[in-house]
């Protein structure tokens, strides 16, 4: 499975990146060796078997805890570190061109 | 340091004074990226009146990932440059609670992704014993803090290594706790279920005092766990050697330090067993799927809107989230997003990220198995000793492959230690891993005091 320039460029679609033609052939060349490499997987797993939850220590420690209402931040905290917000609100550039 | 410390040989302020003036005379290693010296200064002052603190007045580094309230927490990353945290991590609150004293936020590979810490947008971290090559990565700034006595220890965080292998290029100890050990409340998350925090100190007390400090469970994490039962420790342990640990690719001066410090076990009365860890091979190809689709997911969350960078240059929101994430992304970040997009993208989902899944299990299986018949395994930390800097800068694939001996406990939610076991004919130092059973921390802290004792421990750069 190679990667080809384009499913670079569309990966960084998906993924909100923007980037250069340089930047696509760079990543088109290390992606195709590394997922290359990762392909020996389908060696090691033959037929098909379960997809166990991982962690049972993940598993036995899902206890959720109680819901109590305790003081989180308020607005101008959460608003402070925004790189623009106006009126409590964070603002950004329009959706709709 | 505490004995000194409780016994009025020295003070608080004196020693949080001298380590200040250490940072500051030593700014060439590039250890730390914000030094927090006046709260620390505060901070040693209470101190000094409450000596009876488990940690009270040492000081101790915090891995720029790990927030502490009212301080930058960059994660080594133009993304979060100017980004002050809002409060105080869960293992810094218990830091705070037990004395130490906060010396500042130590240098990281970016967001905790790389292996040497070459990514970093505040630069390398220079190796304290080796100055051109590289400290190991991704907790770099903390492991050389402590190995260059500019921090008496340190909080790291470890998803496939990123605290013991620094602590095996710099000499000192690195302890990864069990996945749900140590609350990641306030740890910035890469990979959510294998990232951890944990502790580099120059000795394995100092780091067991401050494991003891930090441990335990957090309603604020989920996946900590509550009453972990102390096991006993038998006194004579059966040892195995996973050959798939000890072959191709191995540095021979490696090789012969850690069967060394095996052979040294043995003397001392240890049993030492060989063992088979069959799905090894796969480690790094499953590690590196699962953690960047983990990551993907994770970083989507820096999109310019509500913290953080933006750029400058947009006209509308669509190049806004693409310019701000180019901008303030550096490369290793952008590959892995990009890696971990991809597996999890609509037609290879199975091929990739679901078999690594399939695999994490069976790694993981294949210490359990392993566990029925020992207590601990011994392995070499990394495959080599610290490489120069750049050397491996434009081969990702390389460079991964510097985590062969340490992603499977991550994968497997396993605790590990590293302890320095020697140095190779270049004086660089050499580590040695002990990974244990789940929570069984006691076990390997006390194994790796043995190791110590015998082997000569650390013997850093003063």
């Amino acid at each position: 499975m190679s990667i080809t320039p384009e499913d670079v460029a569309h990966t960084a679609k998906l993924a909100q990146l923007e980037l250069t033609e340089a930047e696509i052939e760079r990543f088109c060349r290390e992606l195709g060796r590394i997922t290359e490499y990762m392909a020996q997987l389908s060696e090691a797993i033959t037929g098909d078997e379960p997809s166990e939850p991982v962690l049972p220590l993940i598993k036995d420690a899902q206890a959720l805890r109680d819901d109590v209402v305790v003081p989180s931040f308020d607005q101008k905290t959460a608003l402070s570190q925004a790189p623009d917000s106006k009126d409590g609100f964070f603002r950004v550039p329009k959706v709709i061109g | 340091m505490a004995d000194a410390l409780g016994s009025g040989a020295t003070s608080a302020p004196a020693l949080t004074d001298a380590h200040l003036d250490r940072i500051a005379a030593r700014r060439d290693v590039n250890a730390y990226i914000n030094v927090t010296g006046e709260m620390a200064k505060v901070a040693a002052a209470t101190a000094a009146q409450s000596r009876d603190l488990p940690l009270a007045g040492i000081p101790i580094a915090i891995k720029d990932n790990i927030t502490v309230e009212g301080v930058p927490c960059t994660c080594g990353s133009r993304m979060l440059e100017h980004w002050i945290a809002p409060y105080d991590a869960a293992v810094v609150e218990r830091l705070k609670s037990a004395g130490a004293v906060i010396l500042g936020k130590t240098n990281c590979d970016e967001f905790a992704m790389g292996s040497s810490n070459e990514n970093s947008y505040f630069g390398p971290v220079q190796n304290p014993n080796a100055p051109g090559r590289v400290p190991g990565g991704s907790s770099g700034g903390s492991a050389a803090a402590v190995a260059d006595f500019q921090a008496a220890a340190a909080l790291g965080s470890d998803t496939g290594g990123s605290v013991r292998l620094p602590a095996a290029f710099c000499g000192v100890v690195g302890l990864k706790p069990t996945y749900g050990a140590v609350s990641r409340w306030g740890l910035v998350a890469f990979a959510s279920s294998l990232d951890q925090v944990g502790v580099l100190g120059r000795t394995v007390d100092d780091t067991r005092r401050v494991f003891e400090v930090i441990r335990g469970y957090d309603p604020k994490d989920s996946t900590s766990m509550r009453d972990i039962p102390v096991e006993p420790i038998p006194e004579t342990l059966t040892i195995g050697l996973p050959r798939e640990y000890y072959g191709d690719g191995l540095d021979p001066e490696v090789r012969r330090a850690v069967t060394g410090t095996a052979q040294a076990l043995q003397a001392a009365g240890h049993r030492l067993v060989d063992v088979s860890l069959p799905n090894s091979p796969y480690t790094i190809a499953a590690y590196y799927i699962i953690c960047c689709a983990e990551a993907s997911a994770n970083l989507a969350r820096y999109d310019g809107v509500k913290y953080g960078y933006r750029s400058a240059s947009t006209q509308d929101l669509s190049s806004m989230y693409g310019r701000t994430r180019s901008e303030g992304f550096g490369m290793e970040v952008k590959r892995r997003i990009l890696l971990g997009t991809y597996v999890l993208s609509a037609g290879y989902f199975d091929a990739y990220y679901a078999t690594a899944q399939k695999v994490r299990a069976r790694i993981a299986a294949d210490f359990t198995d392993a566990f029925k018949t020992i207590d601990c395994l011994l392995t070499p930390t990394a495959p080599t000793c610290a490489f120069k800097l750049g050397e491996k800068l434009d081969d990702p694939l390389a460079m991964y492959l510097m985590d062969i001996y340490t992603t499977s406990v991550n994968l497997a939610g396993l605790p590990a230690i590293s302890i320095p076991c020697g140095r190779s004919s270049a004086g660089l130092p050499i580590g040695a891993q002990i990974i244990g059973r789940p929570f069984e921390e006691n076990l390997i802290l006390s194994l790796a005091s043995e190791v110590e004792e015998r082997v000569g421990g650390s013997n850093n750069v003063s």
